[in-house]
């Protein structure tokens, strides 16, 4: 992984001086709220429901065993015992005191961490995937690209007042699990036709509330100009984007009002003006920042292990683990092991302050020091030799993170909702809770099959509902929460905005309306192998509406 | 409608409820329940004036009701920050025996009756 060198550690330890006097000069009353407010979103702090909130940095998801370490022990210290992972692969503390937050800041800056862009109208936090460098199916590992945006964006001058935040994701695979399409602007790795690397590039996708799938701008960009074309796309949007309606500032609706052929000649013609030695990234450069992220010395092992079959032949439920949260490593011998942060009835995305120690202590002794934060609010050990994976799984189990439900029913995508969020309109986690309970993560669940549902708490879609397979919108009508269900979203390479079924169900009757359509889908699949989203697309939507609304007294029409 | 006054302490950020005596107290159960907009507006004002004297921020006016006897917040997401979150009974002013009286009711798939 990136490690900071002076530069780094002394600009982030500056940052953290800068706002403790920030902050010192707020509580004597030198700053008020109002000349407060920028300088703490743009550290990361929040003022929520209950209390402020610390939103930290996971850069591209990716850290190591100290990192995990640390952010357990400010969960601890400083906090209630745990923190949040979000769908933006970062990590939030719900209740930090105002007084404590530049101790935290130093806190984290000891393990080169920080939570500067985490908030504000900036260039966000460079999310990737979360399986980068283990993946069969990659072309490139995405996560050099994306600490070079990081540092590129950091504090950016030009950048640091856009008309609304702007956020980046990198995949490096065929298959997309960084939602590129639903991101200001996607970066698709690629090769060309002489094998060289560059982007396909797509622009103005985002959920919120006016959800739309990025637009191609770019088949293939070469990769040293990754950061020209990109800060050209910032040019284009920083003097053409609506800053006179919040609604209206992302770049999406720029797209949109535009047209994307003329924002494309736009930012065309904004790159061909460049000076095109300012920010060329030469192929030393890139060859510098991807050596951070090579491959650890993995000794050759069997790609099968006799230990592994023996516990698989006589424990059901660590062979359904393996099933479903133990993905092949690129490396012979080694797996991919993904983390539940859904077991049934908890919180999505929580983790306690000995479990973030736990899964460190995982990764020092099986998984080279490496864990990865996924935006499906998991975690991932990417390394795990195969041998070990009982050993693995046994640690896990003991801190009750061995729940085999990963990319299941149960393994459900939450923003924290109206339980913590100042902006929500109705709770998410108790209906992802409910949902979980009610199919659990046993034979049913398996049954059921690959099914991706995301709850959002309101239409600013913190929990990607709009690119589920099933969506959950909550909302509040005449004081009352109620949920509206969206069908065929897709997050991948075949990005979609689901379909509104029609309308919404109360708290009461929304898990009995998403039974409806489970049981809908089983009796309409072509057989076990039709997953949910590729049934829905060959039928459409009629079947389930017809069952949710026309033989169902669950709705509340 | 009766409106209690809200706030979050600068300090540390907890929800806090002007009192009778024009303090600020983390017990939903101590608020003044002002019984109409003119002394809404008039405790709204000093509450602003403890905002300037940076005792506190963001402070409103929040709707309550009468149930079962005690005055609670009328809409859900007051209720919930009076309280604590719903899904962890265990934080926030409920786990302290802070929250309204009548607080909201936990979701709770045992809660639900199939149709």
């Amino acid at each position: 992984m990136y490690h900071y060198d002076n530069f780094d550690a002394a600009f982030v330890a500056a940052r953290v001086e800068q706002f403790r006097d920030q902050v010192a000069r707020r509580l004597s009353g030198e700053l008020t709220e109002e000349q407060f407010r920028p300088h703490r979103l743009m550290n990361g702090l929040y003022l929520q429901l209950h209390s402020y909130m610390l939103r930290v940095a996971v850069p591209y998801g990716v850290l190591n065993s100290q990192q995990m370490r640390k952010l357990a022990e400010i969960a601890r210290r400083y906090d209630r015992g745990y923190g949040h992972f979000t769908t933006r692969q970062n990590i939030q503390y719900n209740w930090p005191a105002l007084k404590d937050t530049p101790d935290i800041l130093a806190e984290l800056s000891s393990v080169e961490m920080h939570a500067i862009q985490t908030s504000g109208n900036c260039i966000r936090n460079i999310t990737a995937d979360h399986f980068s460098g283990v993946a069969h199916d990659e072309i490139a590992d995405p996560r050099p690209y994306a600490e070079i945006l990081r540092q590129w964006s950091s504090l950016h001058p030009e950048f640091s007042f856009l008309p609304r935040k702007f956020k980046v994701a990198v995949n490096g695979a065929a298959h997309d699990r960084a939602v590129i399409q639903a991101h200001d602007i996607g970066l698709q790795v690629v090769r060309n036709d002489a094998g060289e690397l560059g982007f396909a590039v797509y622009v103005g996708g985002g959920l919120g509330r006016t959800p739309m799938i990025g637009r191609k701008v770019r088949d293939f960009l070469p990769e040293r100009d990754l950061l020209g074309y990109v800060e050209a796309i910032l040019r284009v949007y920083n003097l053409e984007g609506r800053r006179d309606n919040k609604f209206k500032a992302r770049i999406k609706i720029l797209v949109h009002e535009k047209g994307v052929e003329a924002l494309s000649e736009a930012v065309e013609a904004e790159f061909a003006a460049r000076d095109p030695k300012a920010l060329d990234l030469p192929a030393r450069e890139i060859e510098r920042f991807r050596a951070f992220f090579a491959l650890p010395e993995l000794e050759p092992k069997k790609p099968v292990s006799d230990r592994v079959e023996r516990r698989r032949g006589k424990d059901r439920r660590f062979a359904s683990f393996c099933a479903s949260n133990v993905m092949p490593h690129k490396a012979p011998g080694y797996v991919v092991v993904t983390v539940s942060l859904k077991a049934i009835g908890a919180p999505p995305g929580d983790a306690s302050a000995d479990q973030m120690d736990a899964v460190a202590d995982l990764a020092e002794d099986y998984s080279h020091d490496e864990v990865r934060v996924s935006h499906e609010q998991n975690l991932i050990l990417p390394h795990v030799a195969l041998d070990d994976l009982p050993a693995v799984y046994d640690r896990l189990a003991s801190v009750d993170l061995s729940t085999p439900n990963a990319g299941g029913i149960s393994d459900i995508i939450a923003c924290p909702g109206l339980d913590y969020c100042a902006l929500a309109t109705a709770r998410s986690i108790p209906i992802a809770q409910r949902i979980a309970q009610r199919f659990g993560d046993g034979p049913r669940a398996r049954s059921i099959g690959p099914l991706k549902i995301k709850i959002s708490g309101c239409i600013n879609a913190c929990g990607h509902h709009h690119v589920g397979h099933i969506g959950i919108l909550g909302l509040e009508r005449a004081g009352e929460e109620t949920y509206q269900i969206t069908l065929g979203g897709s997050a991948d390479e075949q990005a979609a905005i689901g379909q509104i079924v029609g309308p919404g169900f109360s708290s009461e009757n929304v898990v009995e309306a998403i039974e409806t359509i489970v049981d809908t889908y089983i009796g309409l699949r072509r057989d076990e192998a039709e997953p949910f989203v590729d049934a829905f697309r060959r039928v459409g939507i009629a079947p389930f509406k017809e069952a949710l609304y026309e033989r169902s007294a669950g709705s509340d029409i | 409608m009766p409106d209690v006054i809200t706030a979050n302490r600068l300090t540390d950020g907890v929800v806090v409820f002007q009192t009778i005596d024009e303090a600020w107290s983390e017990d939903f159960n101590r608020a003044a329940v002002l019984a109409d907009p003119p002394a809404t507006a008039e405790a709204l004002a000093r509450a602003k004036r403890d905002e300037t004297d940076n005792l506190v921020v963001d402070a409103y006016a929040v709707p309550v009701e009468e149930r079962n006897g005690h005055f609670a917040p009328k809409a859900l997401r007051e209720a919930i920050r009076a309280a604590g979150p719903t899904n962890r009974r265990d934080l926030g002013k409920q786990a302290a025996g802070l929250a309204p009286r009548s607080g909201p009711k936990a979701a709770t798939e045992a809660d639900h009756v199939s149709l």
